[in-house]
C-alpha cells in the first residue's frame, strides 16, 4: 500500500510537469504530437528509474562535496544508454526528438529526484519513486501531446480523424504554452475537487 | 552516513564512478553499433530506390563525396547491366528556414531530374514542411524536368517553380538544393566520372 502510494504520488499529487511545473523544455518543445510525447515521456522515465536506484545505492559512499557531479555522471550514462537503444531501434522516433533526448540530462527533473528522494531513501523506493514521476511525466506530455496534434492537425495518435486543415498554431510553439496552461488549470482543479 | 570530502575519497568516488559509467556506455555502444548502421543505411537505400530509375548495382557502396561551390555533396551512381542510367546526389542547403535541408536528387543521365526526396529537415511544420511529397505536391513539380530548360527558381524570382503558399525561403531554398545537386550532377558526368 505504502509503495504504491510513492508512484502514484508521482502521478498526481507530485505531477512534474502540471503540479511541479519542471522540465518545460522537453515538455513544450517534443509535444508536437501524441506519440513524440509518450515516446519523451518512456525514455524519461527510463532514465529516472535507473538514475534513482543506482543513485540510492552510490550515495552511501559518495562524499557529499562531490555528489552532484557523480549524480550527472550516473544520470549522463543512462542518457546516452537510451540515445543509442533509440537510435538503433526506433530511428523515426529518435529523429522527430533529436535534440532533445541528450537534454535529458539536464532535465531538473531527473536531478530533483535524485537530490531529493533517492540520496535519502533506498533503492527499492527510490526505484518505484522514478517510475512514478517518470509514469506522472509521460502521462503529462502524451496528454499534452494529444490536445496539440488534435486541434494542430486533426489527427489522434497519427490517425487523421478531423478532415481539412486544423488550426496550425497549437503545433507551433505559442501554441504549447496555450494548450500547457489550460490543461495545468484542468488538471488543478480536478486534483482539488 | 557520506564518506569525509577529503581530496583522496572525492578523487576515488568520481574516479570509480567514471570507469563503470565509460563501461556500461562502451558495451552499450558496442552492442548498438550494428543495429544504428544498418537503419542508417536502410533510410538511405530507401530515398535511393525512390529517387532513381531502376538499376541492378548498390549505389550505397559506389558513393564518392565531391566538393562544389564551397559545400560538400555525396554522389551515389546507378548503372543497370553495367551501362550508367544515372546519379543520386545527396545535397544540403543552409537557407532553410528552420535549419539545414538535406535532400536527394536523381538524375537521368541527360540531367532530367527523375525524383527528389527529403532525408532531413526542420521546417514549420504545415507551413514548410510541404516541401516534404508526403505533405503536398510542391516537390512533385520537379519530376521530370530538366534544369537545363527548365530555371530552377520560384517564379517571384524569375523562375518557374510554383513556390508554398507563405513559405517562400523554404521553397526557395528547396529550388536552391536542387539546382546545386544539378550542378554537382553535371560536373560529374563531365568528368566522365561514372565510377
Amino acid at each position: 500500500m505504502n509503495r504504491l502510494k510513492i508512484i502514484t504520488k508521482g502521478i498526481i499529487k507530485e505531477n512534474p510537469t502540471f503540479v511541479l511545473v519542471l522540465g518545460m523544455c522537453p515538455t513544450l518543445g517534443t509535444t508536437t504530437s501524441a506519440v513524440n510525447g509518450l515516446g519523451m515521456g518512456l525514455a524519461t522515465t527510463f532514465v529516472l528509474m535507473l538514475s534513482n536506484l543506482v543513485i540510492s545505492l552510490i550515495s552511501g559512499m559518495v562524499p557529499s562535496k562531490v555528489r552532484i557531479p557523480s549524480f550527472v555522471v550516473v544520470i549522463s550514462v543512462f542518457v546516452t544508454v537510451v540515445q543509442l537503444v533509440m537510435q538503433a531501434y526506433v530511428p523515426g522516433l529518435y529523429e522527430t526528438l533529436g535534440l532533445f533526448i541528450p537534454l535529458i540530462v539536464v532535465n531538473c527533473i531527473v536531478l530533483g529526484r535524485a537530490e531529493a528522494y533517492a540520496s535519502k531513501n533506498g533503492p527499492l523506493d527510490s526505484f518505484l519513486d522514478g517510475l512514478g514521476s517518470g509514469l506522472g511525466f509521460t502521462l503529462s506530455l502524451t496528454t499534452l501531446g494529444t490536445v496539440r496534434e488534435l486541434l494542430g492537425s486533426g489527427a489522434f495518435f497519427g490517425w487523421k480523424i478531423i478532415p481539412g486543415d486544423a488550426i496550425l498554431v497549437f503545433i507551433l510553439a505559442p501554441g504549447a504554452f496555450l494548450a500547457l496552461g489550460y490543461l495545468m488549470v484542468l488538471f488543478n482543479k480536478i486534483k482539488k475537487a | 552516513m557520506a564518506r569525509e570530502s577529503n581530496f583522496r575519497n572525492m578523487f576515488l568516488c568520481l574516479l570509480i564512478i567514471c570507469f563503470g559509467g565509460s563501461a556500461i556506455m562502451g558495451s552499450v555502444y558496442l552492442i548498438t553499433y550494428e543495429p544504428i548502421a544498418i537503419a542508417q543505411a536502410a533510410k538511405v537505400n530507401q530515398a535511393l530506390g525512390q529517387v532513381l530509375p531502376d538499376f541492378d548495382n548498390q549505389p550505397a557502396e559506389m558513393v564518392y563525396d565531391m566538393e562544389i561551390e564551397g559545400s560538400k555533396v555525396a554522389v551515389y551512381p546507378a548503372t543497370r547491366d553495367s551501362v550508367f542510367v544515372g546519379a543520386a546526389i545527396e545535397a544540403v542547403t543552409t537557407k532553410g528556414f528552420g535549419g539545414p535541408i538535406r535532400v536527394m536528387v536523381g538524375f537521368l543521365p541527360d540531367g532530367t531530374v527523375f525524383n527528389t526526396a527529403i532525408i532531413s529537415h526542420s521546417e514549420t511544420p504545415g507551413l514548410g514542411d510541404k516541401i516534404d511529397p508526403r505533405k503536398s505536391d510542391f516537390s512533385l513539380q520537379f519530376k521530370g524536368k530538366n534544369p537545363k530548360t527548365f530555371h530552377l527558381a520560384v517564379k517571384k524570382d524569375g523562375g518557374r517553380v510554383d513556390a508554398i503558399t507563405a513559405a517562400t525561403i523554404s521553397s526557395r531554398a528547396f529550388c536552391d538544393v536542387v539546382d546545386l545537386a544539378y550542378r554537382a550532377f553535371i560536373k560529374t558526368v563531365q568528368k566522365g566520372g561514372k565510377q
